[in-house]
């Protein structure tokens, strides 16, 4: 009697599977959270293709021939002019202006923040920066128009000073970077081992000569990771520029003339009623894809840097 | 002989060391000083700018308005109803009275009306808030010089009218409410988008994902695209959302009809566009949050026969909500500040009304900051000096409750 019970168990257990059941209920959940993760593949591919189709719009429209268009001076489309150098050279210049001032302070502030520091004036500076870091744009937009402009005038003379400039909004397009940089350069630095430090004060260096000559060196891919980070920030920013700028390309050298800049001039004209398929419309998209790319290239370099010369610790 | 040559070698520029030493010191230290300075000045100047006096003369002179001897100041609340009766077109007058019936409304709103659109105050100068206090006599001695008509008034620009009203062409009856609204219904949809979305790309790559070149690819992919300008995403939105898809976005797929907005113009495109904006910002957050989550909670939970799915969503996700829900406060404080996108998609520059429906037309808080910057009147400045500290005490808020989240919930493991 016990025996056969044994038996049917043994039977019974013979033909128990042990493969891995396929359950239908988690290969949908798997399928959708593929989905999700690839969404992002069809945002970049959305952006190639939809900038991409209006901007070859833009240029066959005109037959406009890209050599014109990257070697002539004048952004008139009302009269089929494309040089777009006054746009692009405004945005070198806020963003020239705006790098002078974010990265000499952010830095400085990144280095007092990790080598001298203490523990509770950090407390105190961080959130101060995230602070800085979390004010949306056109409040810096606000700012420049009537803080800095009106200081600028002051110092320089309204008369050379015009209301709309590019350097009002590159000083305060550098405020804005500064948290940016300060805090990637800070871990950067929080990132060098305590180690190294304690190398060089034992070998007589003194504080200053451990930070810059044995930490930063350390955390200089970090460093300049930050730097070109920045500098995509700085092309692409946008309310800033488009409020304290000025409206209306201008190909010119001063900072303290009115100069628009290639998001600003997306901004301005795409802000009236713009109709599809006219000149405007496609030439915002040919602008779009020249941000995208260059934003793009800097950010790879950025993420290559930080690969390729990252040192490791352990 | 030996000895002395070293000693000769030896130059002591310990002191020129420290002396460098200290100096950079303080340059470092005034690197920081300055950052705190240009937050303080930023802020400064939006109060400055949101208070202070306003000199305003009437269109209408309210000395014409006296009945029988009474100013009109001091008229009962029939009186008044006749007044702007009388002065006001039937259609304007019929409408005030379908919004709300005049029989119920109470005598200080009738008057409040008689100010609004009888005797129409209209500004001529503004003085922000430092020259106000510090040489408020001067700014009299002008007022009653230049404009000896007008009255000169200390205000906040920042009041709970300015919150509650609607938005007008004057500026000392312009309100935010518009907005404000426009701001809230454009949030629920970039959530909608791009919470799900996010949360489920962060848990593919962090659960699911085998180390393959695909996989490579779509993290790559969203490391770039939280640098790409914030502008191109409303580029994107403007092909995608307002033009291709507008059968959907302008509610036209669904029978609705909307007579104030028959393009893709609409809520539903801008809160779609902050949504794609945002993604890559939730996704990254919420891998940090799901990466903290040890292994062995999800070891243990195999161990007693759970499915994949189920240790995520019991074990992995229970742990890890508060640090995603944290990252989501945050991406959707940064979709509450964005402007240029939404100028881009196409935000609309004057409208009244409040927005009903995702496919109403729509401004937002930082839209209206920028058109009331954007004009040259200093009154308007003031306007959207009081409409920044309304969007800043907002943000701030949603910052604080996503701190005081991460304190409350965070476990450490």
């Amino acid at each position: 009697m016990a025996e056969l019970t044994i038996k049917k168990a043994e039977k019974k257990a013979s033909t128990i599977n042990l493969r891995r059941k396929t359950r239908l209920g988690e290969m949908i959940i798997q399928g959708l959270l593929f989905f999700s993760g690839f969404f992002s593949i069809f945002v970049t591919l959305g952006i190639v293709y939809e900038l991409g189709k209006e901007a070859l719009l833009f240029f066959q429209m005109l037959e406009v021939n890209l050599v014109a268009t990257l070697t002539t001076t004048e952004w008139k489309p009302h009269i089929g002019k494309f040089g777009i150098w006054p746009l692009f050279n405004s945005t070198l210049m806020t963003t020239l202006i705006a790098m002078a001032i974010a990265i000499p302070l952010g830095m400085s502030v990144a280095v007092y923040l990790s080598e001298y520091a203490s523990p509770r004036v950090r407390s105190i500076l961080k959130p101060i920066l995230e602070v800085l870091a979390g004010i949306p744009t056109i409040v810096y937009g606000y700012f420049a128009l009537t803080f800095m402009t009106p200081i600028l005038r002051e110092i320089f003379g309204r008369d050379v000073v015009q209301i709309y400039n590019t350097a009002s909004a590159g000083l305060v397009m550098g405020i804005l970077i500064l948290p940016l940089i300060t805090s990637m350069t800070e871990d950067a630095l929080s990132a060098v081992p305590r180690s190294l430090r304690e190398a060089a004060y034992g070998m007589g260096a003194t504080k200053l000569e451990v930070a810059l000559q044995i930490v930063v060196p350390a955390a200089l891919s970090g460093i300049a990771a930050a730097v070109i980070v920045g500098i995509s920030r700085a092309i692409g920013e946008t309310m800033i520029v488009a409020v304290a700028a000025g409206a209306g390309p201008n190909f010119t050298f001063s900072p303290f003339v009115g100069a628009e800049t290639i998001t600003g001039h997306i901004v301005r004209i795409s802000g009236g009623d713009l109709s599809y398929d006219s000149v405007d419309y496609n030439s915002i998209f040919a602008l779009g894809l020249f941000l995208f790319f260059i934003t793009l290239v800097l950010n790879i370099i950025s993420q290559w840097i930080v690969r390729r010369f990252r040192e490791v610790y352990e | 002989m030996k000895e002395k040559a070293i000693v000769q070698g030896f130059t002591n520029n310990l002191n020129a060391r420290n002396r460098n030493g200290v100096i950079w010191h303080v340059i470092f230290q005034a690197s920081t000083v300055v950052g705190i300075i240009a937050l303080i000045a930023l802020l400064f100047n939006v109060i400055n700018g949101a208070f202070g006096y306003v000199a305003y003369e009437a269109r209408v002179d309210p000395d014409t308005l006296t009945v029988d001897g009474v100013p009109v100041g001091e008229q009962s609340k029939e009186q008044l109803v006749s007044l702007l009766q009388s002065t006001l077109s039937n259609g304007a007058y019929n409408k005030l009275e379908n919004e709300k019936p005049f029989a119920s409304r109470s005598r200080e709103e009738i008057y409040q009306l008689v100010i609004e659109r009888i005797i129409r105050p209209q500004v001529v100068e503004v003085w922000n808030l430092w020259p106000s206090l510090t040489q408020s006599d001067e700014i009299r001695a002008t007022v009653a010089k230049d404009y000896p008509k007008a009255e000169l008034e200390f205000v906040s620009w920042l009041t709970y009218d300015f919150i509650s009203r609607p938005q007008t062409s004057e500026p000392l009856t312009a309100g935010v409410r518009t907005a404000i609204l426009g701001s809230l219904w454009t949030i629920l949809f970039t959530i909608l988008l791009a919470f799900p979305i996010g949360v489920g790309a962060a848990i593919y790559l962090e659960e699911y994902a085998s180390e393959n070149w695909l996989n490579r690819i779509i993290q790559t992919n969203i490391n770039n695209l939280a640098g790409v300008p914030s502008i191109v995403y409303g580029i994107l939105g403007l092909a995608i959302f307002v033009r291709a898809l507008e059968p959907f976005t302008s509610g036209k797929m669904f029978g609705i009809v909307n007579l104030t907005s028959e393009n893709g113009r609409t809520v539903l495109s801008a809160g779609l566009t902050l949504g794609l904006l945002v993604l890559p910002i939730i996704i990254i957050n919420a891998q940090e949050a799901i990466r903290a989550v040890p292994r062995s909670l999800r070891n243990a939970s195999f161990g007693v026969g759970a499915t994949k799915w189920q240790t995520v969503w019991s074990h992995v996700l229970p742990n890890a909500l508060p640090g995603i829900l944290t990252g989501t406060i945050l991406a959707v404080s940064r979709a509450i500040g964005e402007t240029a996108p939404l100028v881009v998609v196409g935000a609309s520059t004057a409208i009244s009304f409040d927005p009903s429906s995702p496919f109403s037309k729509f401004t937002t808080l930082p839209i209206q900051i920028y058109q009331w910057t954007s004009r040259p009147q200093d009154e308007f400045r003031s306007l959207a000096a009081a409409s920044i500290l309304v969007l800043l005490v907002l943000l701030l808020s949603l910052n604080a409750s996503a701190v005081l989240l991460r304190n409350r919930f965070s476990r450490r493991f």
